[in-house]
């Protein structure tokens, strides 16, 4: 490493200091406040921690109401997801391996669904008409058809590079097309489905505008709704909105520290195919 | 007889049912339903009354307007940000790969974390970043309070958060150039602002043509930050298509909120469709 | 009178069906997530389940603001709602459309003796009735910070010219905001309109007649147009607080309790927080009506209780009509006023206030006392109501857009919300 590289390096890391990381920092300090100490907020750590007692009053607010959120979050997440992986790459997989008419349209169907804007209020309807409006499944069942479009690309361009003789071996061994798709595809899949997994699983946890319009009620609250409806109520207690916003950065970061590579690949692949 | 498939299109059916029923279904219903007036008790048809509304009222239209100025300043930001970022955590510097998680940390952060964050941050007496403009004997503005200046203070937070994309996808797109065609240029005595936009520019051209593309859907669409922040205000300063017709569909006008949602569609395809035909046509013409 | 026939019919069915058939049934209740409301349907169930062990209650509670309003009116669409609700009374009562949605209960002994202003606020355009009221009547004016006012000498003003002396006087003398505004929660910002229309209908009687057929707009009528007027003279004078724009509610009511700022333009619900916040302050907070132009004509505009209603698609009504019935009694008022404390009058008859209330409501009271000395708001006279208003009084106090123009554009939303109800003569 040349000294000019040493010298930037540094340069850029005092600069990404200031800009990215000081933010997250006062996230922490603040966190750990009292809520007089926290009425000010500036770069200083906190002179009496009381990061547990924080912790504890904002998992307490409105009965709990964090926890059910973090459940509520969780079964929409895991509901969607498993609903995308299988569902997702079954298309993936008809759609590479047979190259017609319907699937070449289907293509286009799919691209459309990543560009458009979903219509909320019709949807809200159709809900309503199907008894799906406010509850979970109806929920994860927006979320896969939202996530669809992405998720099938992804299969999509990665079963291309499944050779046909895999398939081709496991027909002529007298498999049935469920039978090869289960047991000989979707394992050769592992990689892209864990990049899938993670991609989508911080996406749809992530997600506020959906849950707002399509999942209102006290007994749906989802994590990211929690912190917004909390935020008129901490407003003079910034150490728990802001206890409140580490506590949902939390589970992104731990993702982020265990499949680094997974989200890096998908957002690339995502982002270059899509 | 034919034989079977063994990639029958019955495969496709769970996908397409749910997608289908899902997403099509009411996009298609909302052509029909824009046209009425509409809350939860009935629909009357209105004609075009709705999208007349939607022109003639002036936040109405000044909501369709900041949505494009907002597109357009954070793609613009994020593109060349993110090809600047890029390139230097390309040059093997110190510290480069942490610097590139760093950079790309605030990408999967929920949004609502980040604009409640920079609400705090950017309070005109009490927030961080006044402070600290104070300390050095800087009077900061009122980030958020200040009409002209509210939008512009979203799209750098939504800058800040999604500039991590944008460089992550330019790192791709570097790694697929030829340490040649640099050597090459070297021969022939070019500079390193040269060879950027003699070498680089063109040939990244294809993450160029991503980014662009997904930062101008993304910022057309957005929502969830601009609603944390400043929730359109002040007044209507930062309202969008997309807080429009959020409070549209609040104050029961479920009609003209569906017809805020049909024009969004359109100006989306009607911005996107030619410009990703341009943007690759010129890609193919390399 | 046929009316008293009805009432007299329906009495003797709820004797005859108290005997035997009201037995072990079960109603079902939905209020919204205030914890007044709370507290006040507690006591309320407390009361009547001693008279009636057999009947018993299952509250469901709902947000409110907007997002209450799309659930109540998606559960009546649907017929999903509650035996029992809570819901607003006067312009949004009438958007559920009532005569097609709810149970009429005029019928019912206690209710015709009830507040006749706020009978008109549940009523449709037939004369039916509709709903009971469970909370207290609030008042829209100016909240103020006594001792400061005691300090400096000065006197509660009756006249806009006084009031902008008292707060040139603060200005002048203190380092104190003179008025508190707090843009972060929009909706405050409407109050300078809103409790202006005492002075609206002091000066214009026939206004909301007029605003409703389309013939009388803000922007033509040089009285309505005063409310924006007043705020854009107030931002114009500096006598804002520093940061007005991202102030929040509670930060206004915590300055107005403290005496950092001097006046706050408020509805009078909001003393509940106070109470709940600084309780040992909350006798510093002193309460007039918003002066208008003449001492002559010095009034308070109110805003009448949210009520509770009986929809159609309830399997429960005689049961649900007897629970109304007792809500709108003197013992059924008492209950509540035991639970919640006095926070203003109640339009209930024979129902007395406790002795010992806070100063700003013992402020408030002489005007129900004086002939005149009250008008509802125009949301209770006129289903028009634009959305758009709070977004329009941020910009005329934050210095945006004049008063003249923000008029102007607040009749052209009020237009819109017309058409979009599908109301006549827009």
């Amino acid at each position: 490493m040349r000294p000019r590289q040493v010298i930037l390096g540094i340069v850029s890391m005092a600069v990404a200091f200031v800009i990215f990381v000081i933010p997250f920092l006062l996230v922490i300090f603040t966190a750990g406040k009292t809520a007089a100490d926290a009425s000010q907020i500036d770069f200083t750590p906190p002179v009496r921690w009381q990061f547990w007692q924080n912790l504890v009053d904002v998992v307490q607010t409105r009965d709990y109401q964090l926890l059910l959120a973090y459940w509520n979050s969780t079964v929409i997440t895991v509901g969607a997801i498993a609903g995308l992986v299988i569902f997702g790459a079954m298309v993936g997989y008809v759609m590479q391996r047979r190259d017609t008419r319907l699937t070449r349209a289907l293509y286009f169907v799919v691209l459309s669904g990543l560009m458009i804007p979903p219509a909320v209020v019709p949807t809200i309807w159709l809900l309503q008409e199907i008894n799906l409006f406010k509850t979970l499944h109806g929920m994860i069942l927006i979320q896969i058809a939202y996530g669809l479009g992405f998720t099938v690309l992804l299969y999509r361009s990665f079963i291309a590079a499944i050779p046909r003789d895999l398939d081709e071996a496991a027909i002529i061994d007298g498999g049935t097309p469920l039978q090869i798709f289960f047991r000989v595809i979707l394992p050769l899949l592992k990689p892209v489905t864990v990049t899938i997994i993670v991609v989508q699983a911080i996406a749809i946890f992530n997600d506020f505008t959906h849950p707002l319009y399509y999942l209102p009620g006290a007994e749906n609250v989802t994590v990211q709704i929690t912190l917004y409806n909390f935020q008129s109520q901490f407003v003079s207690q910034l150490n728990l909105l802001f206890m409140n916003i580490l506590l949902i950065t939390i589970p992104p970061l731990l993702v982020f520290v265990f499949f680094n590579r997974q989200i890096v690949a998908g957002m690339t692949a995502g982002g270059v195919k899509g | 007889m034919q034989r079977r498939s063994p990639y029958p299109y019955w495969f496709l059916l769970p996908a397409g049912t749910i997608f289908a029923v899902f997403f099509l279904v009411p996009t298609v219903a909302s052509f029909y339903f824009s046209l009425t007036y509409w809350d939860p008790f009935e629909a009357r048809f209105a004609g075009f009354e709705n999208y007349q509304q939607f022109f003639s009222e002036p936040f109405l239209a000044r909501g369709v307007m900041n949505t494009l100025i907002f597109a357009v300043l954070t793609s613009g930001l994020k593109t060349v940000l993110g090809l600047l970022l890029a390139v230097l955590l390309t040059s093997g510097l110190l510290g480069q790969s942490l610097l590139r998680s760093v950079v790309f940390f605030p990408v999967l952060v929920s949004t609502i974390g980040v604009g409640l964050l920079f609400q705090e941050l950017m309070h005109p007496t009490e927030g961080a970043i006044n402070v600290a403009l104070e300390a050095v004997g800087i009077d900061g503005p009122g980030w958020l309070t200040n009409p002209s200046l509210a939008l512009v203070s979203v799209a750098l937070v939504d800058v800040w958060r999604g500039v991590g994309l944008a460089t992550l996808i330019y790192i791709a797109g570097l790694a697929t150039i030829s340490p040649d065609y640099y050597e090459a240029a070297r021969i022939d005595g070019a500079t390193r602002w040269q060879q950027f936009w003699r070498v680089t520019v063109p040939l990244v051209r294809p993450a160029t043509t991503t980014v662009i593309i997904l930062s101008l859907i993304g910022g057309l669409r957005l929502f969830d930050l601009i609603w944390a922040m400043t929730r359109g205000g002040p007044g209507f300063a930062s309202d969008v298509l997309a807080s429009v017709i959020y409070k549209q569909y609040q104050a029961g006008f479920w009609g003209l909120s569906t017809a805020g949602n049909v024009i969004l569609f359109l100006l989306i395809a009607l911005l996107i469709v030619p410009l990703a035909l341009h943007l690759n046509r010129r890609e193919a013409d390399l | 009178m046929t009316n008293r026939l009805t009432r007299s019919t329906a009495l003797a069915t709820l004797l005859a069906l108290s005997g035997g058939a009201l037995s072990a049934q079960e109603l079902s209740v939905l209020i919204d997530n205030n914890a007044a409301t709370q507290a006040a349907f507690d006591a309320l169930i407390a009361a009547y389940t001693e008279q009636n062990p057999d009947v018993s209650f299952d509250i469901e509670l709902r947000p409110g603001g907007g997002e209450g309003d799309n659930i109540v009116k998606t559960r009546l669409a649907t017929g999903e709602m509650a035996d029992i609700f809570s819901y607003n009374s006067g312009s949004l009562f009438q958007a559920l459309r009532p005569d097609r949605t709810l149970v009429a209960i005029g019928d019912l002994p206690n209710v015709a003796a009830l507040n006749e202003s706020f009978l008109q606020t549940v009523m449709d355009g037939e004369g039916n009735v509709y709903g009971v009221p469970y909370e207290a009547a609030m008042g829209g004016g100016i909240l103020y910070h006594v001792p400061t006012y005691e300090e400096l000498g000065l006197e509660v003003p009756t006249t806009w010219e006084e009031f902008m002396a008292n707060n040139a006087v603060i200005a002048e003398q203190t380092d104190k905001a003179p008025v508190i505004q707090t843009y972060r929660d929009t909706w405050t910002s409407q109050l300078f309109v809103l409790a202006d229309y005492f002075n609206v209908q002091a000066a214009n009687p026939d206004f909301a007649e007029q605003y409703t057929a389309n013939q009388a707009h803000y922007a033509d009528t040089p009285a309505a147009q005063a409310g924006f007027q007043r705020l854009q003279e107030v931002y114009e004078a500096g006598y804002l607080n520093e940061d007005f724009g991202a102030a929040s509610f509670d930060d206004g009511l915590r300055m107005v309790a403290t005496g950092e700022g001097v006046h706050y333009p408020m509805l009078t619900f909001s003393l509940g927080s106070i109470q709940q916040n600084n309780p040992d302050l909350i006798d510093d907070v002193g309460f007039f009506a918003q002066p208008g132009d003449s001492a002559d004509s010095n009034g308070l505009t109110i805003w009448l209780p949210a009520a509770v209603y009986i929809p159609q698609s309830s399997d429960n009504i005689d049961a649900a009509k007897d629970f109304l019935n007792f809500v709108a009694s003197p013992e059924g008022c008492a209950a509540i006023v035991a639970a919640n404390g006095a926070t203003g009058p109640m339009l209930v008859p024979n129902c007395d206030l406790p002795e010992d209330v806070p100063t700003a409501v013992s402020d408030m009271l002489p005007y129900f006392e004086r002939e005149g000395g009250t008008a509802p708001a125009l949301e209770f006279l006129s289903p028009v109501k634009g959305p758009a208003l709070e977004q329009l009084t941020v910009e005329v106090g934050s210095g945006i857009r004049d008063a003249a123009s923000a008029a102007e554009l607040y009749d052209q939303d009020v237009a819109k919300q017309a058409r979009q109800l599908g109301l006549e003569g827009w």
